[in-house]
């Protein structure tokens, strides 16, 4: 991973989106009209995007592309699944990533001194695991639709279509206080304000149910993982190498 | 350069890449659902900007939404376009294919930025048109023949633009073989261009016009279209586009001179 330090700086880059966003809330004033003060507002952008780094995930588009090359068949061989060394990948680039979100943090706080806080030692450490737990969420959601290259061969182009409502609705643009009336009252009921709002709330020190969060975390858990393993039982049955 | 010749091969390059996209059906439906979604979601995140507020940066909300009309033509034109023509740049030089394009007695340029195709993208544009003539409705804007020409020299003026910056950040690969990422970075500043420029700090404005000029893709054809516009602006956008047009070719003839394959 340290051999695409550059790559991975990039990456880190372009995940400075909720910064602009940010800029537009403070610009214009809009955080009044929710009652979120300037600086509690960047701190929780902020910690979208350290959020947003660290749960990141990619594995349909490299299960893609080693399925179409042929290289899952040396991968069923093996007595592990293969999503271990996907999930192995993650987690390494993960830890590669942290120097960099530091150093666009470092400047982050350079241009809003006014909104460095600490958070405390406990808040810090859960969420930490909320953050893996969104990250496990997400994994599990795109490894289904990776599975699903079995059947149709583009599975990115599914996979996709599911980051629209992800990036609309986890708060990574706005966040979640801010959305009507008639989004919040079902919003909650869906995995999507758990990816990143809940999270970053948690860390920023914003008011949030945090057993009721990290409740529905581990509940989407729970359900996509038997969904996961039925899937991926059902499609290596199905899969068919060159030459059988 | 013989233009006849150009167009003949740019036929038989539609034909062929067509032939190959529509193999996946289903892969079309699903891009035009997504397409809906994501100015579904915008609309929805300028609706909560303006919940509130009655302007944003001096936009109402039916004005910005000429801008969401003007990205998503844009963004169609990206995907059918630059995104899968420009990315295979990458793959040429990994692979080392890009010697054969270099042989072929056509240009290098032309060959690699007009290859393929992906029809998915036109339904993108057409979407982004019915929401633009929506808009044209709901704003009242009076169309004049001074009207169509100044608007359609911007917008082609910014497809002008968006081609350089795609084919600059592409062509970096020469050197450093996976950017992969570095269009990424693109990607996720063209979407500052989903929302009015002034509604930004002074210091990003003058980012996103002087280093990265995305201030004059949606915005200054927006501004034409409400009849805000000046001539100047419109001039320096004539400007900026020749500019980037030109130094992007001259840098893909510089960057080749660098290139080498495998046994050279």
């Amino acid at each position: 991973m340290l051999e695409y330090r550059v790559e991975i700086a990039l990456w880190a880059i372009s995940g400075i989106i909720p910064f602009f966003m940010l800029n537009i809330w403070t610009n214009n004033n809009l955080n009044e009209s929710i009652n979120i003060s300037d600086v509690s507002l960047s701190r929780y952008f902020l910690c979208a995007f350290f959020v947003r780094q660290f749960s990141v995930v990619w594995v349909v588009f490299s299960f893609e592309e080693d399925s179409l090359m042929g290289k899952v068949s040396p991968y069923l061989i093996q007595p592990l699944n293969p999503f271990f060394r996907y999930f192995a990948q993650h987690l390494a680039e993960q830890i590669t990533r942290f120097p960099f979100a530091l150093i666009i943090a470092f400047f982050f706080f350079i241009f809003n001194p006014e909104s460095i806080w600490i958070p405390n030692l406990g808040i810090l450490l859960l969420s930490i695991v909320s953050t893996f737990l969104s990250f496990l969420i997400q994994f599990l959601i795109q490894s289904i639709v990776a599975c699903l290259c079995f059947w149709t061969e583009k599975a990115s182009s599914i996979e996709r279509l599911l980051f629209i409502p992800t990036l609309f609705l986890s708060g990574l643009l706005a966040p979640v206080v801010s959305f009507p009336a008639y989004v919040k009252s079902w919003i909650y009921l869906t995995p999507f304000p758990y990816l990143i709002d809940f999270p970053a709330n948690l860390l920023s020190g914003n008011e949030t149910n945090i057993s009721g969060g990290l409740t529905m975390q581990i509940l989407w858990i729970f359900l996509l993982f038997p969904l996961f393993k039925k899937i991926w039982t059902e499609g290596t049955k199905k899969y068919t190498a060159m030459g059988s | 350069m013989n233009i006849r010749k150009y167009l003949k091969v740019y036929k038989k390059f539609l034909h062929t890449s067509l032939a190959s996209e529509l193999e996946y059906k289903t892969n079309i439906l699903v891009d035009l659902i997504t397409a809906i979604l994501s100015l579904v979601g915008s609309i929805f995140l300028l609706s909560i900007f303006f919940q509130n507020n009655g302007y944003i940066g001096g936009w109402k909300f039916e004005q910005a939404m000429i801008i969401q009309a003007i990205y998503t033509i844009l963004n169609g034109i990206t995907n059918t376009w630059f995104n899968p023509n420009l990315t295979e740049i990458v793959k040429h030089i990994r692979e080392g294919t890009l010697d054969f394009v270099l042989l072929k007695p056509i240009d290098s340029q032309f060959f690699i930025s007009l290859k393929k195709i992906n029809p998915s993208g036109f339904l993108e544009i057409m979407l982004g048109f019915l929401l633009l003539f929506f808009c044209i409705r709901i704003n009242q804007i009076n169309i004049n023949l001074s009207f169509l020409t100044l608007s359609s020299i911007t917008i082609s003026c910014s497809i002008c633009i968006l081609y350089s910056l795609w084919f600059f950040i592409s062509t970096t690969t020469i050197w450093f073989v996976k950017t992969w990422n570095a269009i990424e970075v693109l990607r996720s500043f063209l979407y500052i261009g989903r929302f009015p420029l002034n509604s930004f700090s002074f210091s990003l404005r003058i980012f996103f016009s002087v280093f990265i000029p995305i201030a004059f893709i949606t915005t200054i054809p927006s501004e034409v279209f409400l009849g805000l516009s000046v001539l100047w602006k419109i001039l320096l956008e004539v400007i900026v586009a020749t500019v980037f047009l030109i130094t992007s070719r001259k840098f893909w003839l510089f960057a080749l001179k660098f290139y080498s394959s495998a046994s050279s």
